[in-house]
C-alpha cells in the first residue's frame, strides 16, 4: 500500500542553476518544505515575489506528527488560498473528556463563538496538511507565479553576507552554489542552518518519552478528545486519544524517562499496550509509530541579517496545546508582508526587526503555555503531584477546579501589545479584543465573512464612517473596506469592532492584525499609523 | 451565613496555579507541608464564615458531599 507520505511529491530534477557559470541569484530562498516553509513560499509568490524552496527530502512529513490546527492558522490558510480543502478534509471537534484513574471526571465543550468562518479546531494529518500546501504551490506555479520547489536539494553550507546569502547545495547530481537576497530558514527543530551559523538554541529539556501511534480502526469512539491522567492501562502516566480523518486515531502514551526506545517501538511491544487501552478485541492496524521526547526552547533572535528563522527552526514547544505548526504559520504570516515591502523598497530593512519583536513574544507565550501543560501532565516534584491529583479529584465534583486541569491549552494567536508597529488606540469604548496589536476577529456579513474581505494588503476598515476609497503612502495602497450596521445581521461586527462607539476606522495590517483605530477618519492620523506600521516611525 | 462557592472564581487560572507551585519550588516535603498548613489557616481566617469553612472542610475530606 502506498501511503501519501511514501510518494515523492517534488522529486529531484536538474535545474539550470546547476549548470550556470556563476551562481544564480534569487530574491528569496526558503530552506525546508515543511508546513512553515511551504506557507512562506506561497505567501511570497502569491504577492509576486520570486521564491525558490529547497528541501533535502521530496515527500510530505513521514507519519502524521501535527494533527490539530486552530482557527487562526486556518484563517491564514484562507488568505493563502488553501483553507477550504483542509477544512473539508479535516475533522471538526468541540468536545473533550478528562479521565483520572479509573473514572471520567468531567467533559467539556469548547463552545466556539458563533459568527466565525472557521471552527475552533480541525484535526488533520500533517501529511495531508503539507500535501494541500504543495497543491497550492503547484497551482500558483501553473498560473505563472514565481515559485519553484526543488526536492533532493540539501543545503550543506551557508555564507550570510551583508548584501547576499550564498548557499552550497548538494543534490544527487553533485553540489552547486546558489545565492539569494534573503533566506528564510524553515529547516525544522534540528535546523542545520542554525547549527552552520553557530547560533544557540537554549531552553528546557523534558525528561520524558511519549509513544505516538496512529492506528487505523473502525471504532465506536466519538469525535472527541479524550485525555487520561494515571489510567489503569498506563499507570502513573498519561494517555490521549484523538480522531483524524480516514478512521485514523492518534494515540499518545506517556512512557517515562528510563526506557529502551528501540524496544518500545517494536509492534510486539506496541500492540499489547494499545490493546490494554482499546480492549483485547479491538481491531486496528498501525499506520505510524514513533517515540518522541521534547524540549521547550527558542533562538535568542529570529533575524540574523538576511537570514530569517521561522517555525521549529526558531522555536520548539511540547506538543501539548498544538502550538508547533500553528505558531509557525503565524511566523510566516507576520514575516512575509514585511519582507515583501522591504524587497519592494517600500519599507526600511529595520521593519524586519519587528518580526523578531513580535514573534519572539508569540514564541514566549507558546513556550510558557506548553511548559505549564507539561508540568501538569508530568508533575516535577512531590508537591506538584499532590496538587495536581487534588485538582483532578476535585474536578469531578466542583466546577471551580476544572479550569486548573491542564492537558494542553488550545492555541490562540498572540496579541502584539506594545509592538513598535502599533499606532493610536483612539476609539473610546472600542472592544478590548480588537485593540491595536490584536488579530482581527472574524464576523459574518450576510453572505460572507469579514476576514475574506480584508484580503492580504493594508486595509482601512470603516464602520459607518466616511473615508476615501484608497490611501497612498510610501508607495503602499491601503484599500477601504466600508461597512455599515446594515451589513451586520448578527450584530457581531458591532460587538467585535465598535463596542459602545457609534462608528470606527481601523487600519489593518496585511497579516490581519489591527494597527490603529479611531472614531472618525483623519488623513494625517491614518498616514502616521501607516508610517509606524511599516517601521518608519 | 454564606454558602461555599464551587464555581470558578479566580482570574487567569494558569497564572494562579503556576504561582502556587512556585511557592513550593526547591522545598522539602516537610517544609512544603508546613507552608500548606499555614496557608490553610491564613485563608480560613480570611473567609471567617464558620458555615462556609465547615462546608469547605467537608468538601475537602469527601469531595462531592457538598
Ligand atoms: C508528536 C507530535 C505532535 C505534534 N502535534 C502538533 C499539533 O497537533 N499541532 C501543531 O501545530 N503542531 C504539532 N506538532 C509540531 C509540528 O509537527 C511542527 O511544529 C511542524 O512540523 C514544524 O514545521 P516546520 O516547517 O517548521 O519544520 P519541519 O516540518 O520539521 O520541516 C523542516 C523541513 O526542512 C527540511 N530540511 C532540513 N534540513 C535541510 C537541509 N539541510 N536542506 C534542505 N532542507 C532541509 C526537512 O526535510 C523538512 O522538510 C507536533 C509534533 C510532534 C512531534
Amino acid at each position: 500500500m502506498n501511503k501519501i507520505f511514501e510518494v515523492p511529491l517534488y522529486p529531484y530534477a536538474r535545474v539550470a542553476d546547476q549548470d550556470a557559470d556563476a551562481p544564480v541569484r534569487h530574491a528569496v530562498i526558503v530552506v525546508g518544505a515543511g508546513p512553515v516553509g511551504l506557507a512562506a513560499a506561497i505567501d511570497l509568490a502569491q504577492a509576486g515575489h520570486q521564491v525558490v524552496v529547497l528541501d533535502d527530502n521530496d515527500k510530505v512529513s513521514w507519519g502524521s506528527r501535527a494533527v490539530c490546527y486552530a482557527k487562526r492558522p486556518l484563517e491564514i490558510l484562507d488568505r493563502l488560498g488553501c483553507g477550504q480543502p483542509m477544512v473539508d478534509k479535516g475533522v471538526v471537534w468541540n468536545r473533550g473528556r478528562v479521565f483520572y484513574d479509573e473514572r471520567e471526571v468531567y467533559d467539556f465543550d469548547l463552545l466556539p463563538e458563533e459568527g466565525h468562518r472557521r471552527p475552533a479546531f480541525i484535526n488533520l494529518q500533517q501529511y495531508y496538511f503539507e500535501q494541500h500546501l504543495v497543491d497550492r504551490a503547484r497551482a500558483l506555479e501553473a498560473d505563472g507565479a514565481p515559485i519553484e520547489l526543488r526536492g533532493g536539494n540539501k543545503v550543506a553550507s551557508i555564507d550570510a553576507g551583508a548584501d547576499r546569502v550564498t548557499l552550497q547545495v548538494e543534490t544527487p547530481d553533485g553540489a552547486y552554489t546558489v545565492q539569494a537576497d534573503w533566506v528564510i530558514a524553515c529547516d525544522g527543530a534540528a535546523s542545520p542552518i542554525r547549527a552552520m551559523m553557530g547560533l544557540d538554541f537554549v531552553g528546557r529539556v523534558f525528561e520524558d518519552n511519549f509513544l505516538i501511534a496512529d492506528v487505523v480502526m473502525e471504532a465506536g469512539f466519538p469525535t472527541e478528545r479524550w485525555f487520561w491522567f494515571d489510567p489503569p492501562f498506563n499507570r502513573g502516566q498519561s494517555a490521549l486519544l484523538h480522531k483524524q480523518p480516514d478512521n485514523v486515531w492518534r494515540i499518545d502514551l506517556q512512557l517515562g524517562w528510563d526506557i529502551d526506545k528501540e524496544e518500545e517501538k517494536k509492534p510486539e511491544n506496541v500492540i499489547p499496550r494499545l490493546k490494554a487501552m482499546l480492549g483485547e478485541d479491538a481491531q486496528f492496524e498501525l499506520e505510524w509509530v514513533s517515540i518522541y521526547t521534547f524540549q521547550c526552547r527558542r533562538m535568542e533572535k529570529f533575524r540574523h541579517g538576511r537570514v530569517l528563522f521561522a517555525g521549529d527552526a526558531a522555536h520548539q514547544v511540547s506538543p501539548f496545546g498544538a502550538r508547533g505548526a500553528n505558531s509557525g504559520l503565524q511566523d510566516t504570516d507576520n514575516l512575509c508582508w514585511k519582507l515583501g515591502l522591504v524587497m519592494d523598497g517600500k519599507a526600511p530593512e529595520s521593519l524586519l526587526d519587528s518580526y523578531d519583536e513580535e514573534r519572539i513574544r508569540g514564541a514566549d507565550e507558546n513556550i510558557l503555555n506548553s511548559t505549564r501543560s507539561t508540568d501538569f501532565i508530568t508533575p516535577k516534584s512531590d508537591m506538584s503531584r499532590i496538587f495536581r491529583n487534588a485538582v483532578l479529584d476535585l474536578s469531578e465534583h466542583y466546577a471551580f477546579a476544572r479550569p486548573l486541569v491542564n492537558s494542553g491549552r488550545l492555541s490562540v494567536p498572540c496579541v502584539y501589545d506594545g509592538s513598535s508597529l502599533n499606532g493610536a488606540d483612539a476609539l473610546d469604548g472600542g472592544p478590548d479584543r480588537s485593540r491595536p496589536g490584536a488579530p482581527c476577529p472574524d464576523a459574518p456579513l450576510g453572505n460572507g465573512f469579514l476576514l475574506d474581505r480584508l484580503g492580504g494588503g493594508f486595509a482601512l476598515l470603516t464602520i459607518d464612517v466616511d473615508a476615501p476609497e484608497t490611501i497612498d503612502m510610501h508607495g503602499i495602497t491601503s484599500n477601504r473596506v466600508a461597512m455599515s450596521a446594515r451589513d451586520d445581521p448578527s450584530g457581531a461586527l458591532a460587538e467585535r469592532y465598535l463596542g459602545s462607539a457609534s462608528g470606527a476606522v481601523y487600519l489593518i495590517r496585511p497579516d490581519q492584525h489591527v494597527a490603529a483605530r479611531w472614531p472618525s477618519y483623519d488623513e494625517a492620523a491614518v498616514k502616521a499609523a501607516i508610517t509606524s506600521a511599516t517601521g518608519r516611525a | 451565613m454564606g454558602e461555599l462557592n464551587t464555581e470558578p472564581a479566580i482570574d487567569a487560572p494558569d497564572d494562579f496555579y503556576a504561582e502556587l507551585l512556585a511557592m513550593h519550588e526547591g522545598l522539602s516535603k516537610d517544609e512544603s507541608d508546613a507552608i500548606n498548613a499555614r496557608l490553610i489557616l491564613i485563608l480560613m481566617n480570611q473567609i471567617a464564615d464558620r458555615e462556609v469553612l465547615g462546608q469547605a472542610m467537608a468538601a475537602a475530606r469527601t469531595p462531592g458531599t457538598v
